[in-house]
């Protein structure tokens, strides 16, 4: 079966971009490197074509009741416009995805996931809509979707894509006509994401290239851009085995709501504890731990496994995230990572290996 | 463009040896470099280890992989280009010049399964 591909898609080959299959989806990883790129979006501007993510439009009279169903976080009450970020979740913990969820009205709300859960998600969605009197509108194919992201993203926005939004604020959005424009990215920067028309984020896309004032990014870039900044991945640090709270996520389950699926427990294991945690790992090495390689106790004895890990671009340091025995999930303990056939010293650190840079 | 230099000898694994008398130079060519991007870390053997054809040595590594190094004659280390460990980058650089480790051959006939320049170049334009 022949992978999909977005619309921005020749662009990306005429750019010379590399192509890689993910997630179904025939995407650029890089154009020129992924370290000037990572470095560019740090720096200056940065453009992703996230067009790949899914779309899921839940309205109707129950579409809040519903949302608080089935999303960890809590969005009663909330402004239209405000955005959240949580997970859904099995009843037995384990998570089904991360997502966003902007609320664009009382009785509606537009949810963002993962390109690589869109059928798990929509399929779980529907099954749980007994109940409610909603209607799920799956809408992944109508949107395209560009995120603008770095120190100079908002003058970008505005001066070379003519899109007025220095007034918005962290984690909302606003709608221009059908197109929906939020303060939120995937890479510790300031920055945009943008939900659009193929025609219009085409447009966009060639804006920005012609301006010269923003640098097309590929998925290589972007997944070492939120490894730096401690964000997870679906599929390393959460997965149906891994819970928000054991990712350190438990802050975007608001486990006080009177029901979610997985509540109970999320809140048992926000009380008890869990046995296994992912944590930041620093080496003292330049060697680098990457996805799988062993962790261990100094004494050899095998404790868990780094789930993704990268020299860091920005900080240059051999740095990962694992998933390990709680017990030597302390910050400042000592742990060993085995790379091949080698054992490496490190220490138990905070995943955030870089500080982010919102504007909040 | 496809850098092949006459005279060494090349594995199909993209590794290269340069023979000076019973030494084996071993580094990876212009198109492993090329394949894999910009280096970050090279991953290298100590000197005495010994290495067998065939088997991994090591690995070089790019930002989102580690690739392992295969040898392709055996041996025992004599040299290890230490530059690479501070600057990786030098493969990218010149990979012919900038060799990976030297190696006391102890079977000079497994010179006889690696291809040489023209064979190697063919192999590579069929990648």
């Amino acid at each position: 079966m022949e992978n999909k591909r977005t619309c921005l898609y020749d662009r990306h080959v005429k750019a010379g971009a590399l192509i890689s299959p993910f997630a179904g989806f025939d995407m650029p990883i890089q154009y020129s490197d992924i370290a000037s790129e990572h470095n560019a979006v740090r720096t200056d501007c940065g453009v992703f074509d996230v067009s790949h993510m899914g779309e899921v439009w839940v309205t109707g009279p129950d579409a809040e009741r519903y949302v608080q169903h089935i999303f960890t976080n809590d969005v009663a009450g909330a402004p239209a416009g405000k955005v959240f970020y949580g997970m859904m979740c099995r009843p037995d913990g384990g998570t089904v995805d991360d997502l966003l969820v902007y609320k664009m009205g009382d009785r509606s709300f537009f949810l963002v996931i993962n390109a690589a859960n869109i059928d798990k998600d929509v399929a779980w969605m529907q099954s749980h809509t007994e109940g409610f009197d909603i209607t799920l509108d799956h809408a992944s194919d109508r949107y395209a979707q560009i995120a603008v992201q770095g120190p100079n993203a908002e003058r970008v926005m505005e001066e070379v894509l003519g899109i007025p939004c220095a007034e918005l604020a962290f984690y909302t959005a606003k709608t221009i006509g059908d197109t929906i424009v939020s303060r939120t990215g995937y890479t510790g920067e300031d920055g945009f994401e943008v939900y659009g028309s193929s025609d219009y984020v085409c447009r966009l896309w060639d804006l920005l290239a012609d301006s010269h004032r923003c640098t097309p990014c590929g998925l290589g870039c972007r997944d070492t851009l939120r490894f730096e900044v401690g964000l997870p991945l679906y599929g390393d640090e959460l997965s149906d085995d891994i819970s928000p709270i054991m990712a350190g996520l438990g802050m975007f389950c608001k486990t006080d709501k009177p029901e979610f699926i997985g509540r109970e427990e999320l809140a048992r294991q926000k009380a008890d504890g869990v046995e296994r945690k992912v944590v930041g790992i620093r080496l003292d090495d330049k060697a680098i731990p990457r996805h799988g390689y062993p962790v261990c106790t100094t004494e050899g004895e095998t404790i868990g496994e780094v789930t993704t890990g990268y020299r860091s671009i920005s900080t240059g340091q051999s740095v990962c995230m694992a998933l390990i025995d709680s017990r030597y999930a302390k910050l400042g303990t000592a742990v060993d990572v085995q790379i091949r056939k080698k054992t490496f010293h490190g220490t138990v650190v905070k995943k955030r290996f870089y500080e982010k840079h919102y504007k909040k | 463009m496809n850098k092949v230099i006459e005279g060494l000898c090349y594995s199909k694994s993209h590794e290269y040896v340069r023979v000076e008398g019973n030494i084996g130079i071993i580094g990876i060519s212009d198109y492993a470099q090329h394949a894999l991007g910009n280096v970050v870390y090279v991953d290298m053997p100590d000197v005495d280890d010994e290495v067998e054809a065939g088997e991994e040595f090591g690995a070089v590594e790019s930002v989102k992989a580690a690739s392992d190094l295969i040898a392709p004659v055996s041996g025992t280390v004599v040299e290890v280009n230490e530059a690479l460990a501070d600057k990786p980058e030098l493969l990218n650089e010149d990979a012919y010049e900038n060799w990976i480790i030297k190696v006391e051959m102890c079977n000079k006939d497994e010179l006889n399964n690696l291809m040489d320049a023209k064979a190697y170049a063919d192999f590579c334009d069929k990648q």
